[in-house]
């Protein structure tokens, strides 16, 4: 072996080993760090453990959207077959409106009640979340039309 | 009528597009017609520049003027609109924004026909490339993105433009991102072009190129910048990145792009990495198209993604397929004849350069399986899952930490054989600077982060070796301050990483008039909330006062703003800064009484950020200019290269 060959062997080597490192690492990393999507019928059946965090996605319940002290909020997330409670600490979307699609960010508690950091902004006001929308669909509650994609609805609506 | 001019414009410029390809590939050759062949393909390109900019201009006219007989204007546009958002609407809107793309790429066609860089060979084939690209979204646009259909009857008013949209970071923001993805197009023609002729070629296109390169790369970057200070002053979460998969459809093809300015550089000075230059430069254009597919597609909901039609998605995906998939067809048929990349030391700019490009690279998979993965498992009916920052915290983050880490020993080192020891010795005060600046956060600032003193070591690590660097060019040309510059800016950028995500300090109060909160060091005192009636939406502005002890310092007014035309509302933050440090005030809800909420950030170092970006887009425009004026030498330059 001449030892221009050892070299590009060497570099071959040196090349394999730290691609399967990468793999390895971003596999590990995409398996901590992943936040699944849960409906509250979700919740209902298969009990999230207390602590993990996870997107929360639903419509918010008619009048359930209270305030506390200071900026704490509670509200309800629905999807026609389950309620979650839902606290937070924090400004509201613009957007956020009781009846509406919202997905949050957050956890469990120990009480039963979803603790979020984050609840995030969605900006028109025609626009469901597709989380939300498959939700509902899952749920048999989903009226067709009920709230299109943004954009695709006629100029006069 | 002038809809329907517009489409004539797109019908006559898909047509040219087409002889532009037929004669460009004809005129690679070196057959009997070849010389007639090349005559064409440089009017055919300026022929579809004319053609493309008439229909763009067309377009825009009818925003200007409120055409609502022209569905995109009608969904997309509205009287009272102010006229800068009229015009910015033309590319706010999916259709719009694909006659952009055109007439971007089309700008570049017509750039590379007229510097003719590379001979005229190599002109030819990448113009030949070009006019496909063109032909592919031209019909596009024609088939399922036609911006001239017509509404009958048409309506009396617009439904107006996203107000998110209606700001001016964002108005110039895609065009400068345009200017980034589609210049990237130029190097894949080049690259493509050195592939077709062969030859000597595979050298001297990496030289012909490399303008085009610069200006994708300057684009990228401001355009990231951009997007970025957008998003920190109009989402009102005072957070300047979310990795969010729009961002990163945006970082993507700015990693290749830079890992290809590197190694493109390597080839044309030392003739190292020759096949893996060609790679890079496929691979920065597939990581546009990409990006492309990712925001306009409508897998992804966001402001970005127009709208969700499957048709638009699958011919965006089968273009990708064909560009990317041709590309490397066309690398794997001329592989055998490819020459190997020169030799080098194991000591030397080089290798440099070699770690420079995994690096980079390596931080582009982690994105881009961050990004993809996600949608991935939603395509084959798996969870919803959403991969959130601490993913790209714990991969992205080291592997570019390490890249900036090495980043100083480059320039220091020879071609072919450096010395690493002497290049460490120059770099001493760089490496006391890193050490100072290391000790004094650790003294300083409060509470204390030894990731933090991390990266302020690495930063002055960086600016100091650039300053040096400076100092021992000093009296060369102004391209040779390119490099010490760009480098400059990403230590600048990466202190103001650390200081806003590390220092940030945060308050969160429901206040009624006359109430008064503290966020680090400023009191502020509310003054409660003025309706106030804008060109075309309606806000509630809040008047909070910066005190002084018991003087009025300032005044600040945060809004929340409502669009009756879209039925949307947004926030308005207000952002006091002294260079060094932003007061960041945005209005929250209303919770009745006179009170409402008000989120106060104070972020140390936050105009840093895209100060850093600022610097690193003047070190590239610095490094254009130099080789522009080089241009004059290029014949005699190229002839050397190809001995």
């Amino acid at each position: 072996m001449t030892p221009k060959k050892r070299r590009r062997l060497a570099f071959a080597a040196a090349l394999i080993a730290a691609g399967g490192a990468l793999a390895a690492g971003i596999i590990y990393e995409l398996g901590q760090n992943t936040q699944y999507f849960r409906s509250p019928s979700d919740i209902a059946t298969n009990k999230v453990a207390p602590g993990i965090a996870f997107h929360l996605g639903g419509l918010v319940e008619e009048k359930s959207l209270h305030h506390g002290a200071g900026a704490d909020i509670t509200f309800t997330v629905t999807d026609g077959k389950g309620t979650v409670p839902v606290e937070y600490n924090g400004v509201l979307p613009a957007l956020f409106r009781e009846g509406q699609g919202v997905v949050a960010l957050g956890a469990m508690n120990a009480q039963g009640t979803f603790v979020a950091t984050e609840v995030l902004a969605k900006h028109d006001e025609k626009y469901m979340p597709p989380e939300v929308v498959d939700a509902l669909k899952r749920s048999g509650h989903w009226q067709e039309g009920g709230a299109p994609s943004p954009k695709s609805s006629g100029p006069n609506s | 009528m002038t809809g329907e001019l517009g489409q004539l414009a797109l019908c006559f410029a898909l047509a040219l597009s087409l002889v532009m390809a037929l004669s460009g590939f004809l005129g690679a050759g070196t057959k009997a017609v070849s010389p007639a062949a090349r005559g064409i393909v440089h009017g055919a390109a300026m022929g579809m520049l004319v053609f493309v900019a008439l229909a763009f201009g067309t377009l825009t006219y009818a925003f200007v003027t409120s055409d609502f007989s022209i569905a995109v204007v009608a969904n997309n546009s509205h009287t009272l609109k102010p006229l800068v958002y009229k015009i910015s609407g033309v590319w706010g809107n999916h259709e719009g924004s694909m006659v952009l793309w055109v007439l971007v790429l089309s700008l570049y066609a017509g750039l590379v026909s007229a510097l003719g860089r590379g001979g005229e060979r190599l002109t030819s084939a990448a113009l030949g490339v070009q006019g496909l690209l063109a032909a592919a979204f031209l019909l596009f646009i024609l088939f399922t993105s036609n911006p001239f259909l017509r509404l009958d009857p048409a309506p009396f008013e617009g439904a107006g433009l996203n107000p998110l949209l209606q700001d001016p970071g964002l108005a110039m923001h895609p065009p400068m991102l345009y200017a980034g993805y589609v210049g990237l197009s130029a190097s894949f023609s080049y690259a493509a072009a050195a592939l077709i002729v062969g030859e000597d070629a595979q050298t001297i296109w990496a030289r012909a190129a490399r303008p085009f390169m610069l200006i994708a790369w300057i684009a990228l970057t401001c355009g990231i910048a951009l997007g970025s200070w957008w998003a920190y002053y109009e989402l009102g979460w005072g957070g300047f990145w979310f990795w969010d998969p729009v961002e990163n459809a945006s970082l993507m093809p700015w990693l290749i792009a830079t890992a290809l300015l590197h190694s493109a550089l390597a080839t044309e000075k030392s003739g190292a990495f020759r096949t893996w230059s060609l790679l890079l430069a496929i691979g920065g254009f597939s990581m546009s198209l990409i990006g492309t597919f990712l925001v306009r597609s409508g897998v992804l909901s966001s402001v970005h993604a127009f709208a969700s039609d499957p048709a638009r998605g699958f011919f965006i995906m089968v273009l990708i397929f064909c560009a990317i998939g041709g590309a490397l067809g066309l690398f794997a048929w001329r592989a055998p004849t490819l020459k190997g990349g020169a030799a080098f030391d194991t000591q030397s700019r080089e290798t440099m350069l070699l770690l420079n490009n995994v690096f980079l690279v390596a931080s582009c998979a982690c994105v881009f399986v961050g990004t993809l993965y996600p949608l991935a498992l939603d395509a084959f009916g798996g969870d919803k899952i959403s991969v959130g920052p601490p993913y790209y915290a714990a991969t992205f983050a080291p592997i570019f930490f390490a890249l900036l880490l090495l980043e100083p020993l480059g320039p220091q080192l020879n071609w072919r054989r450096g010395d690493v020891k002497a290049a460490l010795r120059t770099l001493m005060p760089a490496l006391g600077l890193a050490a100072i600046a290391a000790l004094s956060v650790l003294v300083i600032a409060s509470p204390r982060f030894v990731t933090g003193a991390g990266a302020f070591a690495v930063a002055g690590w960086l600016i100091g070796a650039s300053v040096i660097d400076l100092l021992k060019r000093k009296g060369a040309r102004a391209s040779a301050f390119a490099a010490a510059l760009a480098h400059a800016g990403l230590g600048v950028t990466l202190m103001g990483v650390a200081g806003t995500t590390l220092w940030r300090s945060e308050a969160l109060n429901v206040m009624g008039p006359g109430e008064t909160m503290t966020v680090g060091p400023y009191t502020l005192r509310f003054d409660g909330v003025t309706q106030e009636q804008g060109p075309n939406y309606r806000a509630s502005r809040a008047h909070l006062a910066l005190m002084d002890g018991s003087q009025v310092k300032a005044v600040l007014t945060p809004e929340q703003r409502i669009y009756p035309a879209e039925g949307q509302d947004m926030a308005d933050t207000a952002i006091r800064t002294n260079g060094f440090e932003d007061l960041y005030l945005a209005l929250g809800d209303d919770r009745g009484n006179g009170r409402w909420t008000v989120r106060a950030y104070v972020s140390p170092l936050a105009p840093f950020i895209w100060l850093g970006g600022l610097v690193m887009a003047l070190g590239g425009i610095l490094s254009l200019w130099g080789r522009l004026r080089l241009k004059a030498s290029l014949p005699a330059a190229a002839a050397q290269a190809a001995e």
